[in-house]
């Protein structure tokens, strides 16, 4: 156990470096970019006596590493500033968001990993026949149509004419977990058609590449079935790539779902994101950057580290 | 019940196969055999690579590795013709009827569960026991095979028992379900001699007290004279040869068979030492990069010019590093080595372009030690090219000199590895080596992955050269009977160590050192009785201890 303890410690201590470079580099990103905060809050036709002034209120005098350090002190206590456009307080108008794309990104996750997994399976099973064929040929024509033009025509059909799901999916705190389902149905959808593919021939590969090991030969002169040979003896031993392309799908659907939340109207992190980008809001911008990073950093890092315990040399050293 | 387990008549197997230059055509590689098998016998099943014999033994599980396909005849177990029976009907008889333990443990036990639910799952699928009670009959079997901490061993993973160890697992692992047959395809090949007679002994024992029936597959006729009651010696798809073990052993009728009985009939005449060694290993201590542990451990040795000086010992006793050392691919901690009258230097890159022509390698895997996209005639000429500048017809004339030499011809110049044997493999690499004009070549178990008669060839062939070319070999081998064939002197390593060392007859007299001895005695002798014999005179030797 101690040598897989040592990885995973290794991979969490990595995680939290790169997580520090990221911010250092989201900082210095806004940093460099032209323009200035206060001029873009004051608007052309500020006086310079207001310009300094605004600077000097927020602190924009004093060295770039000071206020680096600042704000990073910020971020670890939760305070992540407040927006310039509304002057709102970023980390409680944020929260709401994170938490509905989170939402809709753990439901995403829900349906589609299981049914990928799944799939791939089948197609494992089914190799080059039919099966194999149809889930190979829908899902890669899922994953090339774009996502809004499924999101148009899944809101058009199930949502206008058949009126099975609601085409615009916002939801409240108020509403039942059942509700808020049933408001999410489409954006979910569209997700999981997006992510399926990619995942599903992950798996069929990883599984694949495994069928030819001799103890594959070994659990068919058992007589096991083809389904149980795949479950129990193929798929322990591909976890690990799987769980990689997982990962960055479960990524993809917290950080890019961008698009999605803006044809379904879904009050999440994305369409935040977008508003303040375009009214050049650089702290709002700044922390959806830092959040996204960290989802991302955060995912790969717990593919790395069940990679890693998915190892049976590793877990149980001799 | 009748005493009739198994009967196969006229089997033909079929594959399709894939040359590199051709269209994809369907081959018969079995060409209609028949057997009979009753309750509780062994029957032999022997030949060399491409013989048909795991094939065979698969084909009484209606199984076709890869592309190939049973294409014609009956196989009748318990009854009733397998060849026709139905999916589930074929898992029933599939781990249940019938079991198969394969060459390889390592590779065939899951890496990713215990080795406990490995071994009960067939038994349990098939509902021929419950659970519970094929994990009290899987720790019974551990005691019987000889399995350390049977109780317990089950709920390791795989990569933490050895590899002798595991084979027995895998013995257990067919012997689970109670089948009425088990298939043993080659158990005991990828072990050590030692190991080997443990293994040996304790499959003999477990067939015994199961009174199960066996098709016991090998291509070491000395082997399955120890455990079969039949043997069947088959040649490239055909019997050659079916009968009694005491019948094909002590009185064969075939010429093929006859050789294989015979094989290892090379004679070799030991040389006498020369004042002047060229390789002289001295104290010689060595350790891989990042480790705390001595794999070589104060090696002193010499070879003379023209002679063959053998490295022997089982796998991790580091004559495979001695080799490494030797050529400057591991510098040695301490200790030095002079070739020729001149010291090498420890590291490979600062050696001169003579050292490195004077000391060629040949290795155990002929086909990846060449690439596969150039003819024999670029590998060959490589080196001429290299060392000595020759071009053009010059070269291509040295070429087919080497290829005379190896005994294959200049039809061989524009052919590319993937459509030579194995042992016409090992040959080109001979060429290779020798095109450098060597003083010295270190062979790393080079007949190890061959047939024993394509071995045969390839020993034959090196004695030869060493007569015209005067060339040193360093021999790097597991295997006693080859030491013996070509050896002027020889060295006995274990655990980094060099334990007995002198000239073939000194080596090889008594009396003898307890590692030695028990190298020389596992052994297997082409005789019926010898595994009894050599058990028995090791208890009667522990028990007088």
């Amino acid at each position: 156990m101690n040598l897989a303890l040592k990885l995973v410690a290794q991979r969490l201590a990595l995680g939290i470096i790169l997580l520090l470079l990221v911010s250092v580099l989201i900082f210095t990103g806004t940093l460099i970019l032209p323009g200035d905060v206060a001029q873009s809050i004051l608007g052309q036709s500020a006086t310079p006596e207001a310009l300094a002034n605004l600077r000097e209120e927020l602190g924009l005098n004093e060295p770039a590493v000071a206020r680096y350090f600042d704000w990073l002190g910020g971020l670890l206590t939760g305070d992540l500033g407040t927006a310039l456009t509304n002057g709102q307080d970023i980390a409680s108008s944020l929260g709401t968001r994170l938490k509905n794309t989170l939402f809709l990104a753990f439901w995403a996750a829900m349906v589609s990993v299981p049914l990928a997994i799944f799939l791939g399976l089948v197609a494992v099973r089914f190799r080059d026949r039919w099966p194999d064929k149809l889930i190979s040929g829908l899902t890669l024509s899922t994953i090339s149509i774009p996502e809004f033009l499924i999101g148009y025509v899944l809101m058009y059909f199930v949502g206008v004419k058949l009126g099975w799901a609601p085409t615009v999916s916002t939801i409240y705190d108020s509403m039942t977990l059942v509700e808020k389902l049933n408001a999410i149905a489409l954006p979910v959808t569209v997700l999981t058609l997006v992510v399926l593919a990619h995942m599903m021939r992950m798996t069929r590969a990883a599984i694949l590449n495994v069928m030819q090991s001799p103890y594959i030969e070994t659990a068919e002169l058992k007589g096991l079935t083809m389904f149980i040979i795949i479950w129990r003896h193929a798929f322990p031993n591909s976890v690990a790539p799987i769980v990689n392309v997982v990962m960055l799908n479960l990524a993809y659907l917290v950080v890019g779902v961008v698009v999605v939340e803006v044809v379904f109207t879904y009050p999440g992190m994305g369409q935040y994101l977008v508003d303040h980008v375009s009214k050049r809001d650089l702290p709002v911008v700044q922390a959806c950057g830092l959040i996204f990073a960290a989802v991302y950093i955060g995912l790969n890092m717990i593919a790395d580290i069940v990679s890693i315990l998915s190892n049976p040399r590793l877990r149980h050293p001799k | 019940m009748s005493d009739q387990l198994v009967k196969v008549r006229d089997l033909k197997i079929g594959a399709t196969v894939f040359p590199p230059n051709a269209k994809p055509h369907d081959i018969e590689i079995v060409h209609g055999v028949s057997f009979d098998l009753e309750r509780g016998k062994v029957l032999g099943l022997i030949g060399e690579s491409g013989a048909g014999k795991s094939t065979i033994g698969l084909s009484t599980m209606a199984y076709g590795r890869g592309g190939v396909r049973i294409t014609g005849g009956e196989v009748w177990i318990n009854g009733r013709d397998i060849l026709q029976t139905k999916n589930a009907d074929l898992r029933a008889l599939r781990g249940g009827e019938v079991t198969y333990v394969s060459q390889s443990a390592a590779a065939s036990f899951n890496p990713a569960r215990p080795i406990v639910e490995q071994i009960v799952e067939a038994a349990v699928r098939h509902k021929k026991f419950s659970r519970s009670e094929a994990e009290k009959r899987a720790v019974e079997l551990f005691r019987k095979l000889g399995l350390p901490e049977p109780e317990t061993i089950g709920e390791r993973y795989p990569h933490q028992v050895s590899g002798g160890q595991l084979q027995r697992c895998m013995t257990a692992l067919a012997l689970c379900p109670e089948p009425d047959l088990v298939v043993f395809d080659e158990p005991t090949t990828a072990l050590d001699v030692t190991t080997q007679i443990d293994v040996l002994m304790a499959i003999k024992a477990a067939i015994r007290d199961t009174g199960v029936a066996a098709l016991y597959i090998t291509h070491d006729l000395a082997v399955v004279a120890q455990v079969s009651d039949d043997i069947m010696v088959l040649k490239l798809g055909d019997t050659v040869e079916y009968g009694s073990t005491d019948q094909i052993i002590n009185n064969p009728q075939e010429d093929y068979t006859k050789a294989l009985v015979s094989v290892r009939s090379i004679d070799h005449e030991e040389k006498q030492p020369t004042p002047d060694p060229l390789l002289r290993v001295e104290n010689v201590t060595a350790r891989y990069k990042g480790t705390k542990f001595d794999v070589l451990k104060d090696v002193n040795v010499e070879l003379h010019p023209g002679q063959t000086l053998a490295v022997v010992g089982e796998s991790g006793s580091g004559k495979s590093t001695l080799a490494r050392v030797i050529t400057g691919l591991l510098p040695q901690r301490e200790g030095q080595i002079t070739f020729d009258g001149r010291q090498l230097t420890p590291e490979q890159s600062a050696r001169s372009r003579e050292d490195l022509r004077e000391l060629q390698m040949i290795y155990q895997m002929a086909d990846v030690a060449m690439n596969p996209r150039q003819t024999v005639g670029t590998i060959i000429g490589r080196p001429l090219e290299f060392y000595f500048g020759v071009k053009g017809d010059e070269k291509r004339k040295k070429i087919i000199d080497l290829l005379d030499e190896i005994e294959m011809g200049k039809d061989f110049i524009d052919r590319y590895p993937a459509e030579l044997s194995g042992g016409q493999k090992q040959r080109v690499c001979i060429a290779r080596a020798l095109a450098a004009k060597p003083k010295m070549i270190i062979c790393d178990e080079v007949t190890s992955a061959l047939d024993p008669l394509v071995a045969d060839g390839i020993l034959k062939l090196l004695l030869d050269l060493q007569k015209i070319e005067n060339v040193a070999y360093l021999f790097i081998t597991h295997d006693l009977a080859t030491v013996k064939a070509i050896a002027d002197s020889i060295a006995v390593m274990y655990q980094g160590q060099v334990v007995r060392y002198g000239s073939k007859s000194e080596v090889l007299a008594p009396p003898f050192d307890d590692y030695t001895d028990l190298l020389l005695s596992s052994v297997p002798e082409m005789r019926l009785g010898w595994l009894e014999d050599v058990v028995a005179h090791r208890k009667m030797e522990s028990a007088g201890n």
